[in-house]
């Protein structure tokens, strides 16, 4: 299996003149692969450096060192712009344009793709109904219209709409509500299976990582301190590991 | 009363003073524009850019209105007597609530949009066009209407360096005493600085995304 995802050595040290935290490393030498079909859940604590590990990758911010590879190719060869568009995107805040409907939000990537109207409206259905919204109901509504649910459905739209090979989610369901988060949660695990996507998937919440995840990696203060299956991970020695699981229990 | 002979008697004087009162306000808001959004958007790329920008322009608002048209007079090319020197006094009015608004309208776009934006491959040009022009445009025109009243009031004095407008009763007025005259031009002034008010405001609330 080639692996989608590729990161080697991965380093960010925080732009600054030596002053408060300028210099500081907030990922340090993070190395890890994702293949395809295969969800890597990166756990940690707020600050652990699990975001900017992500944003690394789709270079919203640039790694001071290491290499990351999307499908064998290195993202610092490739225009920033191209790169994201081919990598799907959800973030906590969804981030949806509030001047745009469903519909625009989630053909945005195709269109400025260039693809043709009908194509567009055509996937934007398609994805309306994989993540449970009836485009005839959902497709003209704007997002003000939508509760949080909705919204974060119509943001995993989105990040599909130009079928990427890679998505990044950075806790996508951490703003919901317990019985709404529960309710995503299990249809994600669904469309995991369904979709046979790479993806890396950040959360502070240890059951959603054992839920959601095959692997999970372990962040603490930049490192990636323990890297393993879901079951390797609830028998770590690794005292992070161990706080966490134990927080959960 | 007095007020309607007046008007009835100098109907095409008046109308004439109206229109070129509207000429002045309409051409100094759109050059101001013209400069002050693309500024606004410069500072909302350039942070460190914004001190001094603003700075400037706060000073500019600062200085007496008739005390810029006397400046102006003695310059060449943008001075002397006439329309123009009145335009470049407006538009210097005009500036500080444009590059503000644009800025502030930009800057205030929520971040986590813009991330989206950017995270799923929007240019630079695409962001601005497509996101943060149009979510920034309710900010922006308010700014635009401050401007056009601030400028329908201001252009009142640029009768004093010979550019007419409705100004030209007022100074006539004061100068001989009539109050009948001052009114003849500071009536029309302020009903069009509430027009423009009105007017503004209502395309403004087109632009109000929840």
């Amino acid at each position: 299996m080639t692996s989608v995802l590729e990161v080697r050595g991965a380093r960010y040290i925080l732009p600054g003149r030596g002053t408060g935290d300028g210099g500081r490393a907030l990922v340090d030498d993070v190395s890890f692969t994702v293949g395809a079909g295969e969800t890597l859940v990166l756990l940690g604590r707020s600050g652990s450096g699990k975001t900017t590990t992500l944003k690394l990758v789709n270079r919203l911010l640039e790694p001071s060192s290491g290499e990351i590879l999307v499908a064998g190719r290195a993202t610092g060869g490739i225009e920033a712009h191209r790169l994201r568009r081919g990598i799907g995107y959800v973030i906590q805040e969804v981030g949806l344009f509030p001047h745009f409907t469903v519909e625009q939000n989630i053909g945005l990537v195709p269109r400025l793709e260039g693809w043709a109207m009908d194509r567009i409206a055509q996937r934007v259905r398609e994805l309306l109904t994989l993540v449970g919204l009836d485009p005839d109901r959902f497709a003209t509504r704007r997002p003000h219209e939508l509760s949080g649910g909705q919204r974060q459905r119509v943001g995993v739209a989105r990040a599909l709409a130009a079928d990427p090979p890679l998505l990044l989610l950075d806790e996508p369901f951490g703003a919901l509500d317990p019985i709404t988060r529960a309710e995503l949660q299990r249809e994600f695990r669904g469309l995991e299976a369904r979709l046979g996507k790479a993806m890396v998937f950040v959360t502070h919440d240890v059951r959603e990582g054992l839920m959601l995840g095959a692997r999970i990696g372990m962040m603490q203060e930049g490192r990636l301190v323990f890297l393993g299956t879901a079951a390797e991970f609830r028998e770590s020695p690794h005292p992070e590991c161990r706080a966490f699981l134990e927080a959960a229990a | 009363m007095e007020l309607l002979r007046f008007y009835s008697a100098n109907s095409r004087e008046a109308l004439g003073l109206l229109t070129q009162h509207l000429w002045l306000v309409l051409l100094s808001t759109v050059v101001a524009v013209a400069i002050g959004v693309p500024l606004g958007i410069l500072l909302a790329r350039r942070p460190r850019w914004r001190r001094p920008v603003l700075g400037f322009a706060n000073v500019c608002q600062t200085i007496p209105s008739l005390a810029l048209f006397g400046f102006l007079i003695p310059l060449p090319f943008i001075g002397g007597v006439g329309a123009r020197t009145a335009i470049v006094a407006l538009v210097v009015y005009a500036l500080l609530p444009i590059i503000r608004n644009t800025y502030a309208g930009i800057a205030g776009v929520d971040p986590a949009v813009r991330e989206a934006g950017r995270g799923m491959g929007m240019t630079d040009r695409e962001l601005l066009t497509m996101v943060e022009l149009p979510l920034a445009a309710g900010v922006i025109l308010s700014g635009i209407r401050v401007a056009t009243v601030i400028g329908v009031g201001v252009a009142t004095i640029a009768a004093a360096v010979g550019a007419g407008g409705l100004g030209v009763y007022i100074f006539r007025g004061v100068a001989v005493v009539n109050d009948t005259l001052i009114l003849a031009g500071a009536l029309p002034a302020a009903v069009l600085a509430l027009a423009a008010d009105g007017l503004l405001g209502l395309v403004e609330r087109r632009f109000v995304w929840r």
